[in-house]
């Protein structure tokens, strides 16, 4: 199932963020979730947008790295321990994860989660074979 | 007994006159030796229709063709080779790399007039018989490392031949040792200065007493940091591996520019835009003429160091001619922590790891040392989501640049368009290292 996910690559500096957000919004491109990743020289912001084809086609044509790929996305129950029980499963069976961030919802109950890992496809089949609901982009 | 002044004094302190005049002698013989023997610069001189027979003194040298970096890459590796190989007796060669590396060919008499050369330098800052001359320059093909250390032993000093590197092991002899003079880089004679105080050594307590320091620019605001953190007097030495090593010129005990071996090169200020001799103390390119060296005799060999010469008299009696310190250069090499580099070797490794040439190089100086950063564009396909995929693509470029360099930068990735494009000719360096007084 999976969802893509929009990056890019981005300097660390005032003005970074803004500039991204601002060429998105004025193509009409609504952000579901953004997380930034940042080291001491650079960052790379990432994005869930309703069209991730336009948006990393927009900012590619203004001369961004931008690039698309396929995350895991899936829904835990929102008590405490919801997410922890998921990771517990993850990390039992060897599952790398990458990073991960939460993703905005208005479904009552439900903590979703994107999550990069060395295998998407493993991983939804993991913890959708352990009762987790995994996403699709239609879902979100 | 009484010190000695000079390691040669009658050749050190002969008359102006009498220099120039043997001067002249020597250049009518090399100039018809290296005519005979390379037929390189046959070629260039019959292009500019000189013969040996037009050159009558130093009065004429100005007829003959000059030889320039690119001439060395073009005879490379025997094409200016004056001797038969069986009459050469070692090689030296510049720090850097395949595409700029120079080779140069000692005879037996070439390699005792070097030393000679370092000797006199040695001899000039107070270095005898009795001292400990702890020699810190790398040895191997760099010419830092051997110069010193034959000049030490025509000294007759003790030599410790350290080589550069393992600070532990140098302090550890220059203590236990006792030594009396240190010949490195200026940046590596301030990091031993901070580490003998980090260890709780005052000047005082070490018998170090005088430096020799150079292959790379310093200023004088170093050189008294340095007098100060190892309780000594800091001397300057110029040279290159072309013409000889270190030793082609050096400071004496007023510490006022450096007295060339005019004996052996004959100096000459050339305009760098025009190839015009220019007179005495106006600020030019340095050109070398090598006037005893049998296998490797450059003649108007282009150093692109931009500098001044003074004839005016030095207060330790030498007559030799001195130089400042070079203030800059005629072209785009930088030194870098001792290492000549030029952008283009940047721009070949970028171009081969399959980067653009967009880059900046920054250079900087803390604690006395140089700080080396480079800028890169990361091209927009090669970029995945992932900050590991971009610091392992930072880390293959360092340590590919650092194979074609001889030393390693810190690379940075940066996004597309974030280094600032110039009309015309780029920006590539930036240089806030202030070398030069």
């Amino acid at each position: 199932m999976a969802i893509r996910q929009l990056s890019v690559f981005v300097e660390n500096k005032k003005g970074s963020l803004h500039e991204i957000t601002d060429v998105l919004a004025k193509a009409g491109l609504d952000l579901r979730s953004m997380c930034v990743a940042d080291t001491q020289n650079f960052g790379i912001v990432r994005i869930i947008t309703n069209d991730p084809d336009k948006a990393a086609k927009i900012l590619t044509d203004e001369g961004h790295a931008a690039n698309i790929r396929e995350v895991a996305a899936f829904a835990v129950p929102d008590v405490p321990g919801g997410l922890a029980k998921a990771l517990n499963l993850l990390e039992t069976n060897g599952e790398n994860i990458e990073y991960m961030y939460a993703l905005v919802t208005s479904a009552e109950g439900k903590a979703y989660t994107v999550m990069r890992t060395d295998d998407t496809a493993r991983t939804e089949a993991l913890l959708a074979a352990n009762g987790i609901e995994i996403l699709d982009e239609a879902k979100l | 007994m009484e010190k000695r002044k000079y390691y040669q004094q009658a050749i050190e302190t002969m008359p102006v006159e009498e220099i120039k005049r043997l001067q002249s002698e020597k250049l009518v013989k090399q100039v018809k030796h290296v005519y005979e023997h390379v037929p390189y610069y046959r070629d260039l001189m019959d292009k500019k229709g000189v013969k040996p027979e037009d050159i009558h003194g130093i009065e004429d040298l100005h007829k003959l063709p000059f030889i320039e970096k690119s001439d060395l890459r073009e005879t490379y590796p025997y094409g200016m080779l004056a001797v038969p190989l069986s009459e050469c007796v070692r090689i030296q060669s510049t720090s850097g790399t395949t595409g700029r590396r120079v080779i140069a060919y000692y005879t037996q008499k070439d390699i005792d007039l070097w030393e000679d050369c370092c000797a006199r330098a040695l001899v000039a800052v107070g270095a005898d018989k009795d001292d400990v001359v702890q020699v810190s320059y790398g040895y191997g093909l760099f010419t830092g490392g051997a110069g010193l250390n034959g000049g030490s032993h025509k000294v007759g000093s003790l030599t410790l031949p350290m080589s550069s590197g393992n600070t532990e092991r140098q302090l550890q002899f220059m203590i236990d040792l006792g030594a009396t003079v240190l010949c490195c880089t200026p940046s590596y004679a301030a990091y031993l200065g901070e580490s003998l105080k980090e260890m709780g050594y005052t000047p005082d307590k070490i018998p170090l007493k005088a430096g020799i320091f150079g292959a790379e620019p310093w200023t004088q605001e170093m050189r008294r940091d340095i007098e100060a953190t190892l309780g000594i007097k800091a001397y300057d030495i110029y040279g290159l591996t072309e013409i000889s090593g270190p030793g082609v010129s050096y400071e004496c005990s007023e510490q006022n520019g450096m007295h060339i071996c005019e004996d052996h090169f004959l100096a000459e200020i050339i305009n760098p835009e025009t190839g015009e001799p220019l007179p005495e103390g106006e600020k030019g390119e340095l050109v070398f003429t090598c006037l005893d060296k049998e296998a490797f005799p450059l003649l108007r060999y282009r150093t692109r160091d931009i500098c001044v010469l003074t004839r005016k008299p030095c207060s330790c009696g030498r007559t030799h001619i001195r130089m400042a310190k070079p203030m800059g250069r005629s072209d785009d090499m930088m030194i870098i922590r001792g290492v000549n580099v030029f952008p283009s070797q940047i721009e070949s490794v970028l171009i081969t790891e399959g980067f653009t040439s967009n880059y900046e190089i920054r250079l900087g100086r803390v604690n006395n040392s140089d700080t080396f950063d480079v800028y890169v564009e990361l091209p927009p396909e090669q970029f995945d989501d992932s900050v590991k995929t971009i610091t392992a693509k930072e880390k293959s470029l360092a340590a590919a640049l650092r194979t074609m360099l001889g030393i390693g930068p810190t690379v940075h990735l940066v996004p597309p368009k974030t280094i600032a494009r110039s009309e015309g000719k780029a920006k590539r360096v930036i240089d806030e290292r202030k070398l030069h007084d």
